[in-house]
C-alpha cells in the first residue's frame, strides 16, 4: 500500500537497509577473523602441547642436547627474572607515578616526562636488549646475569606500571587528600597513608600486566641473561639463567632435530604463564572500572 | 625541641620531594641513556666505516672479507614486511574497532575485548613458532615454493600482532566521539550505519590514524617473530614470496656471534640506532595525532 504513495523513498530505504545489513555483516566477519586467530592459536597450542606436559617435563632438566628431559631450569629462570623485574620496576614505577600525579606542576618539564614515558613504551624490545648489553652487562660489568636481564626487562615494563599507577592515583578523589591535609598530615603522610592504599588495586593490575609481558619477552634477555643451556641451577643474581621464551627459540631455531612435542609443550607452558598474568590483570582492571563506574552513578 | 622536630620534618620532606622528583624524571634519563649508549657503542663503526656506504650500501655481509655493512637490504626487508603487515592490519583493525566500538551490543563487546587483549599478550616467540609450524608450510604449499619462510609469512603474523594496538586505540577514539554528534546525525534521518561512517568515523579519524602509526611502530620493532619466520636472507627481493630480513632480526641473530667491541658489534649498535630513530619518529607522529583526540 505504502509503495504507491512513497515509491521512491521506500526504494532508498530498502537500499539503505540492505547497505546497513551488508556492512554490519562485513564488519562482523572481520571481527570474527581476528577472534578466530586468537582462539585458534590458543586451542591449537593446547591440543598439540597438552600431551607433552608431564610431571617429568616440568620437573627435569633438558638432556641429550635438549632432545630429552624437561624444562624445569627454564621455568625457574623465568620465575627468577619475573621476581627481579618486579623488585626493580615496581618501586621506580610507583614513585614515578606519584611524582607525576601528586608533585608535578603543569609545566614544560612535566610534559617532557610524559612524552618520555610514551616514547619509552614505543622503544623496540631489541633496542632494550642492546642497551642492556651495553650498559648493564658491559659498562656496569654485571655480565650476562639475572640482575642484568631483570634490569632490562624492568625498563621495558616501566611505562606500563607508571601509566597504571598514575591512572589509579588520579581516580582517588581529592576530598580524601584535603581531609588528610586538613587533619595536619604532611603531603608525604597523606600519600603513604591515604592516597596510595586507595590506588593499590590499580598498581597491582599494572604490575601484573607488565610482568605478563616481561615473562614472554625474548629479545631483551637474548644478550643480557639467557643461557642456551645451564646444567646447574643459578645460585646468585650474577649467574646466567635459562628462560622459557629463549628456550622455545633455541628448540625451534638452534637445535637441529628437537622433537616437536618438546617445542609444543614449551610453547604451551609459556603461554599458560603469560595468560595467567594477563587474565588476572584484565580481570582486576575490569572489576576496578566497573566499581568506579557504579561509584560515579550513585 | 619542637623547633628541632619541625626542622627534621622539613629536611625529611625536602629529601622525599627530591627523591620522588628523581624517580619522576627517570624516564627522561633512561631515554637519554639509551640514546647515549647506542651512540657510544656505534662510535667505532660510524667513525671508521664510510657513512655513505653504510646508508646506501646494498650488501650486508659482515663476516665476509672485506666485510660490507650496507643497511639498505635490511631497511628494505623491514619496509616490505611492515608494508605488507599494514595492508593486512588496517582493514582488519579498523573494521574490528568500528564493530566493537560502535555496532556490537554491549554484552558481545565485553566478550570480544578481553579476547583481543589476550592477543597482545601472546609472546612473539610463540607467534613465531606457530608461524613456522602452521603458516609457513601453508604458504609453501599454496604458492608451490621451496620454503614458506617468506616476507609474506612475516607480514601476516606481524599484522595480527599489531591488531590489539590498532583496535584498542581506534576504539578509544570512537568512544571519545561525543554522543550529541550521533544524536544529531540520527535526528537528520541517517540510518545507524550512515551515522557510523559519515559522522563517527570522520570525527574519530585522527585517533584511528594514530592507532595505525602505533601499530606500525610495534611492527617495525618486532624481533623474534620475524627472526623465526621470514627466512632471514639479507638480499633485496622484489616479492613477498621470498625470504627477507629486518633490522631487528639482524641484531638478534648476529649479536651472539660477534666479538665485543669489534667492528661488527659496533655496526649492530649502529643499525640499532637507526631503528631507534625510526620508531621514535613513528611514535612522535602518532603522539601528535593522539593529542588531537584529547583536545576534542
Amino acid at each position: 500500500m505504502k509503495d504507491d504513495i512513497y515509491p521512491k523513498k521506500t526504494i532508498t530505504m530498502r537500499h539503505k537497509n540492505f547497505q546497513q545489513k551488508f556492512f554490519y555483516i562485513f564488519l562482523l566477519i572481520i571481527t570474527l577473523i581476528v577472534i578466530a586467530f586468537v582462539l585458534g592459536i590458543i586451542m591449537y597450542l593446547i591440543i598439540k602441547g597438552a600431551g607433552a606436559i608431564t610431571w617429568e617435563f616440568l620437573s627435569q632438566k633438558p638432556s641429550a642436547g635438549m632432545r630429552e628431559g624437561g624444562i624445569f631450569p627454564a621455568i625457574l629462570g623465568t620465575i627468577y627474572l619475573i621476581i627481579g623485574t618486579i623488585i626493580i620496576s615496581l618501586p621506580i614505577g610507583v614513585f614515578s607515578a606519584i611524582y607525576l600525579n601528586e608533585y608535578a606542576k603543569q609545566n614544560k618539564l612535566t610534559n617532557i616526562v610524559k612524552m618520555s614515558i610514551v616514547n619509552m613504551a614505543g622503544v623496540p624490545s631489541v633496542v632494550y636488549g642492546l642497551f642492556g648489553l651495553g650498559f648493564f652487562v658491559l659498562f656496569l660489568k654485571f655480565g650476562r646475569s639475572i640482575i642484568a636481564g631483570s634490569l632490562t626487562l624492568a625498563l621495558l615494563i616501566l611505562p606500563v606500571i607508571i601509566t597504571a599507577t598514575e591512572e589509579a592515583l588520579r581516580a582517588v578523589p581529592n576530598a580524601y587528600r584535603h581531609a588528610s591535609l586538613a587533619l595536619g598530615a604532611t603531603k608525604w603522610q597523606t600519600i603513604v597513608k591515604v592516597t596510595l592504599p586507595q590506588a593499590i588495586p590499580g598498581i597491582i593490575t599494572g604490575t601484573v600486566l607488565g610482568v605478563g609481558r616481561a615473562a614472554g619477552e625474548t629479545a631483551p634477555i637474548l644478550f643480557t641473561a639467557a643461557a642456551f643451556f645451564q646444567p646447574n641451577l643459578p645460585n646468585s643474581i650474577f649467574d646466567q639463567v635459562m628462560a622459557l621464551p629463549y628456550h622455545l627459540f633455541v628448540l625451534v631455531a638452534q637445535v637441529s632435530d628437537a622433537p616437536d612435542d618438546k617445542k609444543w609443550g614449551t610453547a604451551l607452558v609459556l603461554l599458560i604463564i603469560v595468560l595467567f598474568f594477563s587474565v588476572i590483570g584484565t580481570g582486576l582492571r575490569t572489576r576496578a572500572r566497573l566499581k568506579r563506574q557504579s561509584g560515579h552513578d550513585v | 625541641m619542637a623547633n628541632q622536630k619541625s626542622l627534621f620534618r622539613k629536611i625529611k620532606n625536602f629529601l622525599i620531594a627530591r627523591f620522588i622528583f628523581f624517580n619522576g624524571i627517570l624516564s627522561i634519563i633512561i631515554l637519554g641513556l639509551i640514546l647515549a649508549f647506542l651512540l657510544y657503542n656505534s662510535l667505532r663503526f660510524l667513525s671508521t666505516y664510510p657513512i655513505l656506504d653504510f646508508l646506501t650500501g646494498t650488501k650486508w655481509s659482515p663476516t665476509m672479507e672485506p666485510p660490507s655493512f650496507g643497511i639498505v637490504p635490511l631497511l628494505y626487508g623491514s619496509a616490505i614486511i611492515a608494508f605488507g603487515a599494514i595492508i593486512i592490519a588496517v582493514p582488519l583493525g579498523l573494521g574490528a574497532a568500528i564493530y566493537i566500538g560502535e555496532l556490537a551490543p554491549r554484552s558481545i563487546r565485553e566478550i570480544l575485548k578481553p579476547i583481543i587483549e589476550i592477543l597482545a599478550t601472546i609472546p612473539s616467540v610463540v607467534i613465531g613458532f606457530i608461524g613456522i609450524m602452521v603458516l609457513a608450510p601453508f604458504i609453501r604449499d599454496l604458492f608451490k615454493l621451496s620454503t614458506g619462510l617468506t616476507a609474506l609469512a612475516g607480514s601476516i603474523m606481524l599484522a595480527f600482532m599489531a591488531l590489539p594496538t590498532i583496535i584498542s586505540i581506534s576504539e578509544d577514539a570512537i568512544n571519545a566521539v561525543p554522543n550529541k554528534f550521533r544524536s544529531a546525525s540520527l535526528a537528520l534521518g541517517a540510518t545507524k550505519w550512515e551515522c557510523t561512517y559519515k559522522t563517527v568515523v570522520p570525527v574519530a579519524k585522527s585517533g584511528m590514524f594514530a592507532s595505525v602509526m602505533l601499530g606500525l611502530g610495534r611492527i617495525v620493532g618486532e624481533t623474534m617473530t620475524v627472526l623465526m619466520i621470514t627466512g632471514n636472507s639479507p638480499r633485496i627481493a622484489f616479492s613477498w614470496l621470498q625470504p627477507a630480513r629486518t633490522i631487528t632480526a639482524t641484531i638478534a641473530s648476529e649479536m651472539g656471534q660477534t666479538a665485543r667491541g669489534g667492528m661488527h658489534y659496533s655496526a649492530l649498535f649502529a643499525i640499532g640506532l637507526v631503528l631507534f630513530v625510526i620508531t621514535f619518529l613513528i611514535n612522535f607522529i602518532a603522539e601528535g595525532f593522539t593529542r588531537r583526540i584529547k583536545d576534542m
